[in-house]
């Protein structure tokens, strides 16, 4: 094997093996900042070795190995250091070895626990888990979400100094704990996949590549916690949403909405697991939690042949739902528009007007867009042009801005317009 | 990246012998990792090729021939769909393919085509074809 083509599978087995080995010698160690150094040196090691040896038959247990070799020397530099310290009547730092199970699993969900602990920034969180869990570089992290490779490893060296200031423990969060906590790395999880999915920032609308990674960690995150039905429902969400991707743009990259897209370019294989694990989050938990939630909704586009086919009564039942377990003026929007699609226009347009006092709603342009719409559809043209073009000031998105201006024209012509009320449920359901 | 991963036919295969008792705990224990590292988005086996056909192509005529086939080492006994970062990525989860009775014999690993990779051959006129063919495939469902 040629040296760069060593080099390469040295980086895909880095990519397979690193967040177990890092796992594992952070439960060694007790500190993640050092774990990752030894898990580094024996990449190093690999890296000067394999180009000559070839690829082991085993490379995961060869670096682990070497790994742990070294994580060994280290407590063992660290005892005799106390040693000496209790000779010179300092106090010792309390020894750590307990020994416990050499289970990947649980030192993975332990990690991921660890890299998504709430004392970490949003920032820091996502970056500590796509580098430790992902295997991402810190220049393909800083690619991912456009900023300085300089920032992204800044946030990961304070990361780590925080997880260690704090002393916080390298272990599955238990009792009243768990939930926040699990939350709290979906919620990463999920980030990772929106920044993916509606690019925030940046020329392309979507970064697949940040799509791929968010599904991969949900997807190993249902294997080591099997039990959770919100996992499975994040799973589930993420799948569904992303059997779209390659449907949710024309090919000069503008957004197509999700009742105009074309139905044939879903991906089928997505749809089937994304299916199957909304069945398995509802079998353990009901629609007991908001991801669950949300993918049932989008499930209800994804078994819609059709656009006409879709069920609109069930979607706004699941928003009335998901308005109880998360209340929201956004999700209270989308109800609307599902109401509108199931009842027509005048039952949106009820709860639309409700909302219209919403503070937080005051600069959202969706709501005059979706207030537009209804009055549109009820054939009030006169009041649904100021509404469109309230929208189209309040909008950052040049391409929508002119959307919604040419709705305000054929409103003023008095044109018939065509009923269409997927604005606020675009993409997202 | 999507990768179909194709486990190539046996003799044994194709002739139906029931895998060892020992092949299939590690088998199932293989994807079980698979899995649980976020790889495998679809697997299966498959049956003998006498249990399958052949439809010929010749200008309009189509003419079916049914199995078993004779070029066993061309022909597929299971396959995996893996999502990966890279073509080495697929290639290093296929070197773990648990082998313990030797009868493993090839594997293919071919990358799932995006409609972008057909490149400028794929103009648009074509692409909108296919998308409507597409479009009524769902339909039909």
């Amino acid at each position: 094997m040629a040296a760069t083509e060593t080099h390469r599978a040295i980086d895909a087995v880095w990519r397979i093996e690193s967040a177990k080995i890092i796992a594992a010698l952070t439960r060694i160690v007790r500190d993640l900042g050092l774990a990752e150094e030894l898990a580094q040196d024996a990449l190093v090691a690999a890296l000067e070795q394999w180009p000559d040896t070839g690829v082991p038959d085993n490379p995961g247990a060869w670096l682990m190995a070497v790994a742990k070799r070294r994580a060994v020397d280290v407590i063992r530099r660290a005892r005799l250091l106390e040693r000496k310290q209790e000779e010179l009547g300092a106090d010792p730092p309390r020894p750590r070895e307990e020994p416990e199970p050499d289970d990947v699993g649980d030192d993975l969900l332990r990690l991921m626990f660890t890299a998504c602990h709430p004392a970490l920034s949003t920032e820091a969180r996502v970056a500590l888990t796509l580098r430790l869990l992902g295997g991402l570089t810190t220049a393909e992290i800083a690619r991912a979400f456009l900023v300085p490779e300089s920032t992204v490893a800044q946030r990961i060296v304070r990361a780590k100094r925080t997880l260690a200031r704090d002393k916080v423990p390298f272990e599955v969060p238990s009792g009243d704990e768990l939930a926040p906590r699990l939350a709290s790395v979906l919620e990463v999880v999920y980030l990772i996949f929106n920044e993916g999915y509606s690019a925030t920032a940046g020329e392309d609308w979507m970064r697949p590549a940040l799509c791929a990674d968010a599904l991969r960690l949900g997807r190993i995150l249902c294997g080591l916690a099997p039990k959770e039905p919100e996992v499975h429902g994040l799973v589930a969400l993420m799948e569904l949403q992303a059997s779209r991707a390659r449907a949710r743009t024309d090919r000069s990259g503008t957004p197509i909405l999700l009742m105009d897209q074309n139905r044939g370019r879903w991906d089928r294989l997505l749809i089937q697991r994304g299916l199957a694990a909304l069945r398995r989050a509802e079998e353990l938990g009901g629609l007991g939690g908001p991801y669950t939630v949300q993918a049932a909704i989008a499930a209800c586009h994804a078994r819609a042949v059709t656009p006409e086919q879709t069920d609109w009564v069930r979607i706004a039942a699941l928003y009335e739902l998901l308005a109880a377990l998360t209340p929201s003026p956004v999700v209270e929007l989308n109800r609307a528009v599902a109401l509108s699609m199931a009842f027509g226009a005048g039952a949106g347009l009820d709860l639309v007007d409700e909302l219209a006092a919403e503070p937080s709603l005051a600069n959202y342009h969706l709501l005059p867009s979706v207030r537009g719409d209804l009055l549109a559809r009820l054939g009030r043209d006169e009041e649904a042009r100021t509404e469109f073009e309230r929208a189209a000031g309040l909008t950052r998105n040049a391409r929508e801005r002119a959307v919604l201006l040419g709705r305000a024209a054929s409103c003023a012509a008095h044109h018939a317009v065509e009923p269409r009320g997927e604005q606020a449920e675009d993409d997202s359901g | 990246m999507r990768f179909l991963v194709q486990v190539r036919a046996t003799a044994d295969s194709e002739a139906g012998v029931v895998p060892s008792e020992e092949l299939l705990t590690e088998m199932s224990k293989y994807n079980e990792e698979l899995a649980k590292a976020g790889v495998m988005l679809a697997g299966e086996g498959l049956l003998p090729s006498s249990k399958g056909a052949r439809v010929h192509f010749s200008g309009r005529d189509t003419t079916v021939v049914d199995g078993p086939f004779a070029e066993t080492k061309e022909l597929i006994a299971g396959y995996w769909v893996f999502e990966v970062k890279s073509l080495e990525e697929a290639v290093e989860w296929v070197r773990r393919v648990p082998n313990p009775d030797g009868s493993l014999g090839v594997i293919e690993i071919r990358q799932v085509a995006e409609a972008d990779d057909f490149g400028e051959e794929f103009t648009p006129e074509l692409r909108e074809q296919e998308e409507r063919l597409r479009q009524r495939l769902a339909e039909n469902r």
